[in-house]
C-alpha cells in the first residue's frame, strides 16, 4: 500500500488491511532470523552428537509444557522485558546501554536490602518502596556512563561494560559482607530473605511481576510516540546535530534517557528479587546484560517487539534446564541460538536475499557508532 | 578532423541509477591540448559522465577512445594507466598526511620493504618546478589552504603522467583571483601538451577559459559551442532549456530599525584559535546584509554562535534590543529568528522523520503542537498539508519521510518551516548550494520578499553572483575579520574579489 | 598555519611531541631503579608480573589498532580471544604439541577476524552491533562445547635467553620469559614498522582516514579492510592462545573476563599507535600485578575492590583520554562504491 494510499484511505476495511500489513512487516525478519538460528543450532547439536528434534522438543516441553512451565517462562521472561525495554529505549537515542546488566544488579539488591532491611511497613508500601529503589538504584547506576559520555565522549559501550564487572564485584561485596545472610547454618554470600510485605506475588499462577513488565512497556511506548521527551529522544539518536540546530539539549537528553533506562533495567532486578528469588544471591541472573540486547534487537528496538522476543528469551531458558535434564544438551547451546538470532535479525539483508522480502524503506536507521571518539 | 587529434572521445555513453538515467547516449570529444568546458546544472550528469570516464563508475553502454585508439576503461587504474587524471570537487587528499604521502598513495616508491619518501619527494619537487606548481612535499595537508590543496591535486595527477586532466568545479573554493591564479596553470599545461576536461555551473568562467563547450541537461548533451559563438544569455538558455532571468528583480531596499546587533564578536575554535576576530556589525529591517567570502574565514562559527549552535569568547550579541545569550537555539528561535543552514541533510532535517515532523522541528514542544509535554498530531497534520501547499513542495503526501524528496523540495521543506513562523531576522546560510535554477529563483523570491515584509536578513554565501544580486549591502569576511562594509551598488565585482583574497580598501586603487 | 611551509630541525620537533612524554618515562624509570635498590627481588617480580599480564591486553590493542586504523570497529576482540583460547585449549589436548596448538588459536582468531570483516565491510552491518554478535556466540560456543576433566601436556615455559637473561633488573623481566611473551614484543615493533614506514601500513591508514580518497588511487579498499582485519584477528588469537597455553594451562568458562574491552582502553590510551599501547598495556599489567602485592601486604581492603582496579582504570583512562584522541576519520563507516 503506497503512502498515498494509505493517508487517503478511510473504509474501515481498508485500514484493518493496512493494521495487519504492518504487523507483518515488523515481524518478518525476526521470525525468519529465529528460524534460521533455530537451523544451525540444529545443525549444531547433531554435530555434537544429540537429537535436535529431541533437544527441541524438550526444550519446548520444559517452556509451555504445563501451567508451572508456563508460570517459569512468565517468570523467567519478565526481568527480560525489562532488560530489553532499557536497552531499546538507549537505542532510541542512539546509545548502546550494554550496562543493563550491572543497573539491573544494582537494582536487585537495593530491593532486597529495602525488602530485609526495613521492617513493620505495610505491603502496599513495602513492596512499591522496594521497587522504587531499585528503581533508583539502577538510574543513579545508568547516569554514570551516561555522564561519562556528555562530559567526555567516553563510549559507553566500553564503559558500561567495566561497569557491569564493577557492579558485579560490588554486589559481591555487599552480599558477602555487611549484608550477608547471619541466619543460622548459612555460608553462602546472599542477603537474609525479604519480609513477606515486600513480596510480589503471583496470581492465579502468572506473576505479577509480568504484569508490571507490560505496564512498563506500554509506558515506554508512550514516552516514545506520544511526548515531546519521546521526539527529542529519538531526534539525538537520529540526527544529534538536527537535534541541537532544533534546540533540544543533546547532553541533557542524553543522561536523561540513560537514567530512565537505568531506572527500567532496575525495576527489572528488583521484580526478580521481590517476585522470585526472595533475597539477592549473586549469580541468580549471569549474562542478562547481552541477553537485553538481543531481546531488543529482536524486538526490532519497539516496546512492543520486546514483549514477544522476552517470552521467547525466557522460554528459551525455562526450557533449557529440562532440555538439560531429559535430553543430557549443556544449557549453554540456548546461548549460542541466541547470538544466531541476533546476528540474523541485525544482517536482515542476509534474511531478506534468502527469502526475496523488499525493504519497506520507513525503517529509521540508527547508528550506535556514531559517537565513538567523536564527541 | 582525424581521430588522432583526439586526445579523449567516449561514444554512446549511457549510466542508470535506481530511478534516474543520468547519462543519455553521451557522445563527447576531446581535442589534444585544449580546454574543454562541460557545463550544466546540478544533477545534469556531468559529475556521472566524468566519473565514468575515470573508471569509478562502469558504464551500462558505451565505448570510450584514447588517442583514437579503442580503450577499456573499468576503475580508476585503467583510467589512470590511459593518461587520465581527476581533481575532484571534494578533494581526495588524506589530511592527515603529508603532501608527498599523498602524491604517492597507490604509486608508492619503496626501498626494499619501506617506503622511500626521500625520492618521492625529490621527484615532486621536480614536477612542481616545473609546471610552476609549488608545492612544499614535507608539509601535512590539513594545514594547507585550499588553494594550495587543489595544487597537490593536480601534481598527484602530473606525478602519474596525466595527459588528460578532468577538474571537477575547481573555483567553488576559490577566491577571484585564486582563479585567475588556476586559470594560469591551465593555459600552462596544455602548452605542454595536457588537455583539460573543466566542469563547472559558472557562466562567466566558461566564456573566459574554455576552448570549447559541451552543454548536459538532465543526463543528455544539448548542444555543442565556443565562446565565439554565444555568450552567457545564450548559455543559460541551453542549461536550462529555457528563458532564464540572470538578476533577481527587486525594490530598492527601505531599512528601518536595527534588528541584529553584533558588538567586538571573537569566537575560538577547539584548539583555542580565533576564527571570528572581534567583528561588529548591524542589520536592519527590511534590508540584506550579504556576507561575503570564500568558506573557510569564519562564516560558518559565525552563523553557529548567531544561531545559539556554539558560544562566544566575548563580545555581544543583541536581538530586538535584548542581548542574546549564547548556546540557547531555541530561546532565539521564540525571539523570532529563522535560519536556512548551510548543510540542510546533517542541520536542517532528520531524513528519515516525515515532512510533517520535520516542519515542526523547532516548535514541536509548543501550543497547538504540543500541551504539556503530550503531542498533538492532528495540529502537525494540518500545519503540514498547509505549507506544503503554501511552499510548492513537491510530495505524495506530508507523511513521507523527508530523505524521499529532491534537494530543492527539501530545501523548500525548511524554508517552509523557517519562515512560516513570523520572522524578525533571518540567517540564509548559502541557501541555494547545489540546487537547480528553479530551486535557486525560487528561494531568490523567498528572500526579497521576507525582507519586503520588514525582516532583517543576513544572507551568508560563497556565490558572488548572489550576493552581488540579492544583498543591500555587503560585508566582506577575511581571516576572521570584516574587511569592508558597503552598499551593494558602491563595490565592482573585482573590488570585492580582491577584498576576500586579503587586500585592505586602501590598498586598491579606485 | 605557517610553518608547515618549512622544515623544522627535526630535534626540536621531537622535543616538541614527545617532549612531555620522555620527561615521563624518565621519571618512571628513575621509580622503579629506586624501588630495585630497595627490595631488588619484589621489584622484579612485581615487573615481571607486569610484561605477563600485559601480553594479551598489548596483543588485543595490536588487533584492536589495526582494526581502526582500516577503519573498521572491533569491539568483538574479547570474543576473539575467548575462542581462540578454547580452541588453542582443545587444540592442545588433541594433540599434545604446544605448536601447533597455538597455530589452532592464531587460525581460530583469523577465522573470527573474517567473520567480523564480512559483517562490517561486506554486510555493512553496525560494526558495534557486529562485535556483540561475535561476543555472544564466543561465549555461548565456548561455554556449550566445553567439557571439564579434560588433560593436557602443560604449558609453555620460561625460555631464557642466555646471557641476556643475566642482565641486573631487566634480564629476568624481559629476557626470561616464555614464547607467546616474546612474540608479542616483537610483534609490537613489527606492527609499528610496518605500519608506518610500508607502502602496506600508508595503505592501511589512508584506508581508515579517507577511504574514498584511496579508492579513486585505485587502492581496493574491501581488500585493505578484510586483511587487516583478519591479520588483526590473528594477533588476537594469539593473544587466547596465551591464556590457555601460557598463563594458566587450562580452559575455564569467560576466562577473557573483560580482557578484550581492557584492550580497547589500552589502545586508546597508546593512541592508536603499537609502541604507545605497549606502554599503555605495561601500566596495566602493573595495576593488575598491584592488586596480588596489596593482598599480599595485607592491606585489609575487601578482595572484591582489589578486583575492580582494572575496571575502574579503564574507565578512567577512557574518560581522560578518549576526547584528547584522534580516531581515523573513517572509523566505523563501511564504505560504500558508489
Amino acid at each position: 500500500m503506497s503512502a498515498e494510499q494509505k493517508a487517503t484511505s478511510n473504509s474501515g476495511q481498508h485500514q484493518e488491511r493496512g493494521w495487519l500489513y504492518k504487523i507483518w512487516q515488523q515481524v518478518n525478519i525476526p521470525l525468519a532470523a529465529v528460524f534460521f538460528a533455530l537451523l544451525i543450532g540444529a545443525v549444531l547439536l547433531v554435530i555434537s552428537g544429540a537429537n535436535p528434534i529431541q533437544a527441541y522438543a524438550a526444550l519446548f516441553d520444559g517452556a509451555f509444557g504445563s501451567m508451572t512451565a508456563l508460570g517459569r517462562t512468565l517468570e523467567k521472561a519478565t526481568p527480560l522485558i525489562f532488560s530489553g525495554l532499557a536497552v531499546a529505549f538507549a537505542f532510541k537515542a542512539g546509545l548502546f546501554n550494554i550496562g543493563a546488566q550491572g543497573q539491573l544488579l544494582f537494582g536487585a539488591i537495593t530491593a532486597a536490602a529495602i525488602g530485609f532491611g526495613v521492617e513493620g511497613l505495610p505491603a502496599y508500601i513495602h513492596a512499591p518502596l522496594a521497587l522504587l529503589g531499585g528503581a533508583a538504584a539502577g538510574a543513579l547506576y545508568g547516569a554514570i556512563p551516561g555522564a561519562l559520555k556528555v562530559y567526555t565522549g567516553a563510549h559507553e559501550v566500553i564503559t558500561t561494560i567495566m561497569l557491569n564487572y564493577i557492579a558485579i564485584n560490588i554486589t559481591d561485596y555487599l552480599a558477602d559482607g555487611p549484608w550477608k545472610d547471619t541466619s543460622a547454618g548459612n555460608i553462602i554470600a546472599r542477603t537474609p530473605e525479604i519480609h513477606e510485605t515486600a513480596r510480589i506475588p503471583a496470581i492465579a499462577g502468572i506473576p505479577l511481576g509480568f504484569g508490571l513488565a507490560i505496564l512498563a512497556a506500554i509506558l515506554v511506548w508512550w514516552i516514545l510516540s506520544r511526548t515531546t521527551l519521546g521526539f527529542d529522544i529519538r531526534t539525538v539518536g537520529l540526527n544529534a546535530s538536527a537535534a541541537r540546530y532544533a534546540g533540544i539539549r543533546v547532553g541533557f537528553t542524553i543522561i536523561l534517557t540513560m537514567v530512565l533506562s537505568g531506572a527500567l533495567a532496575g525495576i527489572g532486578g528488583a521484580v526478580e528479587t521481590q517476585g522470585v528469588v526472595g533475597r539477592y544471591q549473586p549469580g541468580f541472573n549471569a549474562g542478562l546484560g547481552f541477553d537485553g540486547i538481543t531481546i531488543a534487537l529482536l524486538g526490532k528496538t519497539s516496546p512492543f517487539g520486546v514483549i514477544p522476543a522476552a517470552i521467547l528469551v525466557g522460554a528459551m531458558r525455562a526450557g533449557a534446564s529440562n532440555m538439560q535434564f531429559t535430553a543430557g544438551i549443556a544449557k549453554e547451546i540456548v546461548d549460542v541460538i541466541q547470538a544466531l538470532m541476533l546476528f540474523f535479525v541485525s544482517a536482515d539483508m542476509v534474511v531478506r536475499w534468502i527469502f526475496r522480502i523488499r525493504e519497506s524503506g520507513e525503517e529509521e536507521k540508527i547508528t550506535l557508532s556514531s559517537g565513538w571518539g567523536h564527541q | 578532423m582525424s581521430d588522432e587529434t583526439l586526445a579523449l572521445e567516449v561514444r554512446n555513453i549511457t549510466k542508470r541509477f535506481p530511478g534516474v538515467l543520468a547519462n543519455d547516449r553521451v557522445d563527447f570529444k576531446l581535442r589534444k591540448g585544449e580546454i574543454h568546458a562541460l557545463l550544466g546544472e546540478n544533477g545534469a550528469g556531468k559529475s556521472t559522465l566524468m566519473n565514468v570516464i575515470y573508471g569509478l563508475y562502469s558504464p551500462d553502454e558505451g565505448e570510450f577512445f584514447i588517442d583514437g585508439q579503442r580503450a577499456e576503461i573499468k576503475n580508476p587504474h585503467d583510467a589512470i594507466h590511459a593518461g587520465i587524471g581527476m581533481v575532484h570537487q571534494h578533494f581526495m587528499l588524506v589530511p592527515v598526511f603529508s603532501v608527498a604521502e599523498n602524491i604517492i598513495l597507490g604509486a608508492e616508491t619503496v626501498k626494499g620493504i619501506s617506503l622511500d619518501l626521500r625520492t618521492a619527494r625529490r621527484r615532486i619537487r621536480e614536477l612542481s618546478h616545473e609546471y610552476g606548481l609549488d608545492v612544499d612535499p614535507r608539509a601535512i595537508v590539513e594545514d594547507l589552504p585550499v588553494g594550495i590543496q587543489q595544487r597537490v591535486e593536480i601534481v598527484k595527477a602530473l606525478y602519474r603522467n596525466a595527459k588528460i586532466l578532468v577538474l571537477d568545479e575547481p573555483t567553488a573554493v576559490l577566491t577571484p583571483q585564486e582563479v585567475e591564479g588556476l586559470f594560469r596553470v591551465m593555459r600552462q599545461l596544455t602548452e605542454r601538451g595536457v588537455s583539460i576536461i573543466f566542469i563547472t555551473h559558472k557562466l562567466k568562467e566558461v566564456l573566459e577559459i574554455s576552448d570549447s563547450i559541451t552543454v548536459m541537461r538532465r543526463g543528455v548533451v544539448v548542444g555543442s559551442t565556443t565562446p565565439a559563438e554565444t555568450d552567457e544569455q545564450g548559455l543559460a538558455e541551453m542549461m536550462v532549456g529555457r528563458e532564464v532571468l540572470l538578476q533577481v528583480e527587486k525594490e530598492p531596499a527601505q531599512p528601518k530599525d536595527v534588528v541584529l546587533s553584533v558588538e567586538d564578536l571573537t569566537i575560538h575554535d577547539e584548539r583555542g584559535v580565533d576564527v571570528v576576530r572581534n567583528i561588529s556589525f548591524e542589520v536592519r529591517s527590511g534590508e540584506i546584509l550579504g556576507i561575503a567570502g570564500v568558506q573557510g574565514n569564519g562564516q560558518t562559527e559565525l552563523v553557529e554562535a548567531l544561531t545559539g549552535l556554539r558560544g562566544a569568547a566575548s563580545g555581544r550579541v543583541t536581538l530586538n534590543g535584548e542581548a542574546v545569550p549564547f548556546e540557547k537555539p531555541r530561546h532565539l528561535t521564540e525571539a523570532g529568528l529563522s535560519h536556512i543552514p548551510e548543510d540542510r541533510q546533517k542541520h536542517g532535517l532528520v531524513l528519515s522523520y516525515s515532512i510533517a515532523d520535520n516542519l515542526v522541528l523547532n516548535t514541536y514542544y509548543q501550543p497547538p503542537f504540543a500541551h504539556h509535554g503530550r503531542r498533538d498530531f492532528q495540529a502537525v497534520a494540518e500545519n503540514a498539508e498547509k505549507l506544503v501547499e503554501q511552499f510548492d513542495v513537491r510530495t505524495p503526501s506530508p507523511m513521507v519521510p523527508a530523505g524521499n524528496l529532491s534537494g530543492g523540495n527539501q530545501q523548500k521543506v525548511i524554508v517552509a518551516r523557517e519562515l512560516s513562523r513570523p520572522v524578525r531576522l533571518l540567517i540564509a546560510n548559502q541557501p541555494t548550494r547545489g540546487l537547480d535554477v528553479g530551486s535557486i529563483e525560487y528561494i531568490h523570491k523567498q528572500i526579497i520578499k521576507e525582507r519586503d515584509g520588514g525582516a532583517a536578513v543576513l544572507l551568508i554565501s560563497a556565490e558572488l553572483d548572489e550576493v552581488k544580486s540579492l544583498a543591500d549591502r555587503i560585508a566582506v569576511m577575511y581571516h576572521g575579520e570584516l574587511v569592508a562594509v558597503v552598499q551593494a551598488d558602491e563595490i565592482s565585482k573585482s573590488e570585492l574579489g580582491l577584498l576576500m583574497a586579503g587586500s585592505t580598501r586602501e590598498a586598491m586603487t579606485h | 598555519m605557517q610553518n608547515s611551509y618549512s622544515s623544522i630541525p627535526t630535534w626540536k620537533y621531537f622535543w616538541h611531541r614527545y617532549g612531555l612524554l620522555t620527561g615521563f618515562g624518565i621519571f618512571i624509570l628513575a621509580l622503579i631503579l629506586f624501588f630495585y635498590f630497595q627490595d631488588s627481588e619484589k621489584t622484579i617480580a612485581v615487573l615481571a608480573a607486569s610484561v605477563r599480564h600485559s601480553t594479551p591486553l598489548v596483543l588485543g590493542a595490536l588487533c584492536g589498532l589495526m582494526n581502526e586504523r582500516a577503519g573498521v570497529i572491533n569491539i568483538g576482540i574479547e570474543g576473539q580471544m575467548l575462542m581462540a583460547a578454547f580452541m588453542g585449549y582443545m587444540v592442545n589436548v588433541w594433540t599434545g604439541n604446544l605448536y601447533i596448538a597455538i597455530l589452532g588459536g592464531v587460525l581460530t582468531g583469523a577465522v573470527m577476524g573474517l567473520f567480523h570483516a564480512f559483517m562490517s565491510v561486506t554486510l555493512k552491518l553496525d560494526q558495534i552491533i557486529g562485535g556483540t554478535v561475535i561476543n555472544i556466540l564466543a561465549l555461548g560456543l565456548t561455554g556449550y562445547f566445553y567439557q571439564t576433566g579434560l588433560t593436557t601436556e602443560g604449558k609453555f615455559t620460561a625460555i631464557p635467553l642466555g646471557p641476556l637473561a643475566e642482565i641486573p633488573l631487566i634480564g629476568p623481566v624481559l629476557f626470561d620469559n616464555p614464547p607467546i611473551t616474546y612474540a608479542a614484543i616483537v610483534l609490537v615493533f613489527v606492527v609499528q614498522f610496518v605500519l608506518f614506514r610500508t607502502k602496506w601500513g600508508l595503505r592501511t591508514r589512508a584506508v581508515g582516514e579517507h577511504p574514498r580518497a584511496a579508492d579513486t588511487v585505485g587502492i581496493n579498499v574491501y581488500f585493505m579492510r578484510y586483511a587487516n582485519v583478519i591479520l588483526g584477528g590473528a594477533i588476537a588469537g594469539l593473544a587466547g592462545a596465551f591464556l590457555t597455553l601460557e598463563a594458566v594451562g587450562s580452559f575455564e568458562r569467560n576466562m577473557t573476563n573483560g580482557r578484550g574491552f581492557i584492550a580497547l582502553a589500552v589502545m586508546l590510551f597508546g593512541k592508536y599507535t603499537p609502541l604507545g599501547a605497549w606502554g599503555a598495556a605495561l601500566f596495566f599489567g602493573f595495576t593488575t600485578a598491584m592488586q596480588t602485592q596489596l593482598q599480599f601486604a595485607g592491606i585489609n581492603v575487601p578482595h572484591q575492590f582489589i578486583g575492580m582496579i582494572p575496571y575502574l582504570t579503564t574507565i578512567l583512562v577512557l574518560a581522560g583520554f578518549v576526547g584528547r584522541t584522534r580516531v581515523p576519520a573513517a572509523d566505523g563507516v563501511p564504505y560504500e562504491k558508489e
